[in-house]
């Protein structure tokens, strides 16, 4: 047992400096042993590519995708939105401070909030409707309820529910309007009661600023995935704050990452081009979307509500279709006169909704 | 333009390289939970990737008639169908 003080036969005239060194050397001898084991294990049950299982399935048919509603009003880039579980309404957030709630079948704008600081990076809604939550450079995650009465000042309601030391950079209410489950530039993430502000669970993990978050479907229980500038996926118990699984397969930061319908897997989006599969119970990264063509980095991801259809946002301002199973690109989407970065499935999958730095948002 | 586009990239690019707030492997006590942490990981249960793999798409299979992205919609069914622009007569 290597944590015990089993100290080396040393004479006594030796200093105590001596021990912690060879302790520190037994404990990354042991890490290294461990993360040898860790590949082993996983290569072990590397019997097939995802492709292959999937060989027999047909093909997709030819995708025509078009956007049927352009939401303009933003006076900068669009960083983040989310759509509301009503399937109709968006909220988005811009580099310009401003956190807009729209109407996306009429495409009119319903709520309109300044932040007091610019690089609103992140914004959620609330499983209800009745409100939201955004934050960015102001390293806070804020609350605002939606109120039915336009004339009334949203900002006047703003209730501060997370406190970061940097930058906010996702949001995300759990199951219900009560819990807030953010991360941070700051390389924690965090879990929040809304009505007190308290932190109910923090998770260190990561080596560097944590970009995106994603909660699991609810039948699968109380787990989130996280992506950040360390390369890194990790799978957190929310209950216990502890890392159940970690993947480290990227070869740049991760911008975005969303879990599969079923819960068994998660898709991730990176600098490096590339969009992969993790499933979860293979503890393993399955399959890798990417075309030698394709050289800017994914700002965000999404599924099609069956999985088969991963949608990624590119810099290069397009979207690339995937077929998840065959990992070959089904479509390519042009519009957006910037990087697009964001994009969600709407909650009933009939549209997908982007956001650009060409200041709109396109469903 | 150009000089404000570049100023917006460079706040960009460094709000994301935030230097890191965990200490080096030199520090007894996080090399201790990093050990912890893999000897957990590895003892977790796996299933082989045939496995995992027939099982995503399975998931696909069932669920693939009620994705409407997949499928296509009608434009009659079709909630963001072209608007309709109201004229006056």
């Amino acid at each position: 047992n290597l944590m015990t003080d089993e100290s080396p036969r040393v004479p006594e005239m030796a200093t105590q400096e001596v021990q912690p060194n060879e302790t520190l050397t037994h404990l990354k001898t042991e890490s290294d042993t461990l993360k040898t084991k860790l590949e082993e294990e996983r290569a072990k049950l590397h019997d097939v590519e995802l492709h292959q299982v999937a060989e027999k399935v047909d093909g997709l048919g030819q995708f025509i995708m078009k956007t049927r509603r352009t939401l303009k009003g933003h006076g900068n880039k669009v960083l983040c939105m989310d759509w509301c579980k009503d399937k109709r309404r968006i909220v988005s957030s811009s580099q310009d401070g401003k956190v807009i709630v729209w109407d996306a079948f009429t495409t009119n704008k319903e709520h309109a909030v300044t932040m007091p600081c610019t690089w609103v990076m992140a914004c959620a809604y609330a499983p209800s409707g009745c409100a939201v939550a955004c934050g960015g450079l102001d390293n806070k995650c804020s609350v605002y309820p939606l109120s039915l009465d336009k004339n009334e000042n949203l900002a006047a309601k703003k209730k501060s529910v997370a406190m970061h030391t940097n930058y906010l950079s996702a949001c995300s209410f759990t199951n219900s309007d009560m819990q807030i489950l953010t991360s941070s530039g700051d390389g924690t993430c965090a879990l929040w009661d809304v009505e007190s502000g308290q932190l109910l669970q923090s998770f260190h993990g990561h080596a560097a600023d944590v970009l995106c978050l994603d909660l699991a479907p609810s039948e699968t229980g109380n787990t989130f995935v996280s992506g950040g500038c360390d390369k890194k996926a990790n799978v957190w118990d929310m209950r216990s704050g502890q890392c159940i699984q970690s993947f480290e397969t990227h070869e740049s930061d991760i911008n975005s990452v969303r879990y599969y319908p079923s819960g068994d897997a998660f898709a991730s989006g990176s600098d490096d081009a590339t969009c992969r599969l993790y499933d979860l119970r293979a503890d393993r990264e399955v399959a890798i979307y990417s075309k030698e063509s394709i050289i800017f980095g994914v700002s965000s991801v999404d599924f099609s509500l069956s999985g088969r259809l991963l949608f990624g946002g590119y810099n290069d301002y397009t979207i690339n279709v995937w077929d998840v199973l065959k990992g070959t690109r089904v479509s390519i989407l042009f519009g957006h006169e910037n990087r697009v970065s964001t994009l969600r499935v709407s909650p009933d999958g009939t549209a997908f909704c982007t956001g650009s730095w060409d200041h709109t948002l396109r469903v | 333009m150009k000089s404000v586009l570049f100023f917006d990239l460079a706040v960009h690019f460094s709000l994301k390289k935030n230097t890191s707030t965990m200490s080096g492997s030199s520090n007894l006590v996080t090399m201790k939970k990093v050990v912890q942490q893999l000897r957990f990981e590895a003892s977790i249960n796996r299933v082989k990737v045939s496995q995992a793999a027939a099982d995503l798409q399975q998931f696909c299979m069932q669920n693939a008639m009620q994705d409407p992205l997949l499928t296509g919609v009608s434009s009659s069914t079709n909630p963001f169908r072209p608007q309709k622009v109201c004229s006056f007569l």
